[in-house]
């Protein structure tokens, strides 16, 4: 087979010729298949280790691909619970609606990206470099649920060309690429961002369902293909019943429902409380809420940030600062006089929600766009969760900080490194004897 | 007594087939080498002094420095001059000695502890022991002229496959102490011995700072070893000697005659005979090697040595052999199911947990050069206060300023190779920093 496979690749790299742009394409594809044959210089090292580029991506796409099943699920589940059929749906029924939801994205984002990468590659004629396969796998799990796939294509598109591509490519870029791209939504479509749950009351006040924004955009082409077996049809009826109802209210996020406050039965929650009445600490654990697909499954979010310090892909440094920034920025708003009821929710719960861990885990940990000395790093990650927290809970507009804090740090990174750096110089050349 | 320092940062790389049987082989070859290429900071083309045809003894020139006409280069063995083969330009690549029987030795007279500073530089230089000691920054042969602050030898060495330095130095006690004599009227020697073991001719020795370092390589180097002993700042001066080649000193004090014979390792996974030898510098390997099929033959260590033929000649510094399958096979899937075990650092690989077995390596880059992305993997590899990443950006940027604080007069190649070996953009490291390091001297 082996065989088989590298004749196949020797005789299209034959074929491809000059052409630039199949000259990479096969390049690319040959690479992914089979570790080139090139060898040491005879200068240098004659013997290297066995990590690359390529392996050290897949590192980081493998915790994320457990939160693709899992997201993929939770979807499917806050469907059917929508609909009233939570308890008849069975767990294949709503783990494959989930993946209906997120494989359309999935494509988009790896057509336009990797599309582009290509492109590039065979226009400064070097190889396609991996970058892009976290890039490609963070963004469906962090754009916001049921954002329309053409804006999802624009936003990929501007991330790679400008926040990318404009830099260098992979490695040369100064801000996530990833979270340029959700960026790029929040900016030219805040309207696409704004709440992810609409409460639904009763002409009481009471609680009777929850519903999500992305079930407004949850028809596409797959569902009509699908329909019967996701039973959409009767879904579709319970759905149309609830959104046209007059009764019916809109709310928020668990962190806009911290922010703003809910009125239930006439009686005022505020704060933690608020959000206790909506879920419970468990479903915020286990991310039994509404979200962006990445962002819910507290605990195995954690297990990833744990296999990327073990695999020395995660940097433990910028974790665990940034863990304990955001913690002292929570615990001063906690007793800070004067403070907000959305500032007095205990320091520990705003761990759970909005996607503080997943920043934490993956967003933040880019070893690209993050400080590069150990010190920076620890400067680094303490920043961003201190600044990230300040901006969740203070800004008025949009309850969450994760995506500024951390593009606001890569801005500062190099000035972090900078200032480590120079201490060092400074210590060597104090002693110069001229 | 010397300082007692434990490094912790570093690697060690177990491999397959070196040499585990101490007891040492007389080798001689037919022929011998002095290769010019062999020398930082030599003119390219340097003077001639025997034609081709005429005798010579062992400690007499060979060529000389034309910029430096008192840096003379001896030939090791005594016998006929055969070959002085040119390169590209005229450069000159070998001088080719065909090997007498019966060594016949060039007579310098003895010197002994009471000769002065003076007649011991007159002596090292005429015999063309003066090459041996190497200044940094730069790693360059000394200049006569400069006041080092220190000479620093490392007694042993940690480099893959590196020789047992208690075997080498067994029984060389007085040679030892009489280099380290002629060495100390230049500057204050520092001696370093690895922590626990005992090898006599550091333990007993005087006139010299003997350090006790432990840790992985390169716990072995000397810029590793100067830097927690006395860092060199800039505009400092230290040189730096190779604990065998103090003996070859310490033999023409004792004795007035220039022995270029020194004890190589010869191994690897290719190696057919590997083992302890006891040869002359410049000795030509081809039997040594064997009929090593597909390999690479390394004057020198896997990590910073240098490729030679299968018939080409040991380096002028090299005490070691290292032969190497050749990688160039493509690996189905190689990044993602490796199909063998490989030396990683990454616990993504099996290779890491399997760090007591050793590995039968091979050149295979194992994957494609990259822009930098990783950070932290240099700098878990190497025990100084430098920051090498950044080293390196400064130099690829040719930012005077920046190498200069950075400190790139601390370090040479070899103390950056466990860098390079460990990136996963497979940079070039030890290439980029020669680059560096020639643009400061040409500054400098």
């Amino acid at each position: 087979m082996k065989k088989f496979f590298r004749n196949l690749f020797d005789n299209m790299h034959h074929k491809a010729g000059d052409n630039p742009f199949l000259r990479t394409t096969v390049d690319a594809f040959d690479t992914f298949m089979f570790t080139p044959k090139e060898t040491t210089h005879g200068k240098g090292v004659h013997i290297r280790d066995g990590m690359d580029l390529k392996r050290t991506m897949i590192m980081v796409v493998l915790p994320l691909t457990l939160l693709y099943l899992f997201g993929a699920w939770n979807i499917g589940h806050h469907h059917y619970l929508v609909a009233g059929m939570a308890e008849e749906a069975t767990l294949l029924q709503k783990f494959l609606y989930g993946l209906l939801q997120i494989i359309p994205t999935f494509i988009v984002v790896h057509a336009v990206g990797l599309g582009i990468e290509f492109l590039f590659a065979a226009k400064k004629g070097h190889s396609v470099e991996e970058g892009f396969l976290v890039s490609g796998a963070l963004i469906p799990l962090i754009m916001p649920p049921g954002t329309p796939l053409w804006m999802t294509a624009i936003a990929v598109a501007f991330a790679v060309i400008f926040a990318k591509e404009a830099f260098g490519g992979t490695g040369m870029n100064i801000w996530n690429v990833a979270l340029m791209a959700r960026v790029f939504v929040f900016f030219a479509y805040p309207a696409a961002i704004s709440g992810d749950v609409t409460p639904v009351l009763d002409d009481t006040g009471k609680l009777q369902s929850k519903n999500y924004v992305w079930i407004e955009n949850d028809h596409n082409l797959l569902h009509n293909a699908f329909g019967n077996f996701f039973k959409v049809n009767e879904y579709d009826a319970a759905y149309a019943d609830m959104i046209l109802s007059p009764d019916a209210i809109s709310g928020a996020t668990p962190l806009a429902v911290a922010a703003t406050g809910l009125e239930i039965d006439g009686k005022e929650y505020v704060g933690w409380e608020a959000v206790q009445q909506m879920w419970t600490t468990k479903e915020l654990l286990f991310g039994i809420i509404p979200g962006s697909v990445g962002e819910m499954f507290k605990p195995l979010i954690l297990l990833g940030a744990i296999f990327l310090v073990l695999m020395g892909v995660g940097s433990w440094r910028i974790m665990v600062s940034f863990a304990v920034g955001a913690a002292i920025a929570g615990i001063i708003m906690n007793v800070m006089p004067g403070a907000s009821d959305f500032m007095k929710v205990p320091f520990q719960y705003q761990f759970l929600m909005g996607s503080l861990l997943f920043a934490l885990a993956f967003m933040a940990t880019d070893p690209v766009t993050a400080a590069q000395t150990n010190m920076g790093k620890l400067w680094y990650g303490f920043l961003i969760g201190f600044v990230g927290m300040i901006v969740r809970v203070i800004n008025p507009a949009y309850p969450e900080g994760w995506m500024l804090a951390i593009l606001f740090m890569n801005t500062f990174a190099p000035l972090i490194d900078h200032m480590v750096l120079s201490r060092n110089i400074k210590r060597r050349m104090a002693h110069a004897t001229n | 007594m010397g300082k007692t320092i434990r490094l912790k940062k570093g690697y060690n790389i177990k491999i397959e087939g070196a040499a585990s049987n101490t007891s040492i082989t007389d080798y001689v070859s037919p022929t011998y080498a002095i290769k010019p290429t062999d020398f930082f900071g030599i003119a390219p083309i340097p003077k001639l002094i025997p034609n081709i045809g005429d005798e010579v003894k062992a400690g007499d020139p060979l060529f000389y420095d034309k910029t430096n006409p008192s840096w003379v280069y001896s030939s090791p063995v005594s016998g006929e001059v055969v070959e002085q083969k040119r390169g590209p330009k005229r450069r000159v690549e070998e001088v080719v000695i065909m090997a007498d029987s019966n060594q016949q030795y060039r007579d310098f007279g003895r010197l002994d502890a009471s000769a002065s500073k003076a007649e011991v530089e007159q002596r090292l230089l005429e015999s063309g022991c003066w090459q041996f000691i190497r200044q940094r920054p730069f790693n360059v042969t000394a200049n006569p002229a400069d006041t080092p602050k220190a000479v620093f030898i490392s007694g042993f060495d940690t480099s893959p496959m590196a020789p047992d330095y208690a075997v080498v130095m067994k029984g060389r006690e007085a040679d030892f102490q009489a280099g380290v004599n002629a060495l100390s009227k230049f500057a204050s020697v520092h001696v370093s011995t690895p922590t626990g073991a005992s090898i006599p001719a550091y333990q007993n020795l005087s006139g010299a700072e003997v350090h006790s370092f432990s840790g992985p390589h390169p716990a072995g180097n000397v810029g590793v070893q100067i830097h927690h002993i006395d860092p060199i700042k800039k505009g400092e001066v230290v040189w730096t000697v190779n604990p065998q080649d103090v003996l070859i000193i310490g033999k023409l004090m004792n004795e007035g005659i220039f022995d270029a014979t020194r004890i190589i390792t010869v191994g690897g996974p290719t190696a057919i005979n590997p083992g302890y030898f006891r040869v002359k510098q410049g000795v030509n390997v081809k039997d040594l090697i064997g009929d090593a099929e597909h390999s690479r033959v390394i004057s020198g260590d896997v990590l910073s040595g240098t490729k030679i033929n299968n018939d080409g000649f040991l380096g002028f510094y090299d005490t070691q052999l290292s032969v190497v399958e050749e990688g160039d096979s493509y690996e189905m899937f190689g990044w993602l199911l490796p199909s063998y075990p490989r030396p990683t650092r990454s616990r993504s690989l099996i290779g890491s947990f399997l760090r007591n077995k050793p590995f039968k390596v091979n050149t295979n880059t194992h994957g494609e050069h990259r822009a930098f992305v990783v950070s932290g993997q240099y700098e878990d590899v190497l025990p100084m206060d430098v920051y090498p990443v950044h080293l390196i950006k400064a130099i690829l940027a040719n930012d005077f300023d920046g190498m200069e604080g950075l400190g790139i007069y601390e370090v040479v190649e070899e103390d950056l190779a466990l860098c390079e070996f460990v990136c996963t953009s497979k940079q070039s490291v030890q290439a980029t920093l020669r680059d560096g390091l020639d643009y400061m001297r040409e500054q400098a």
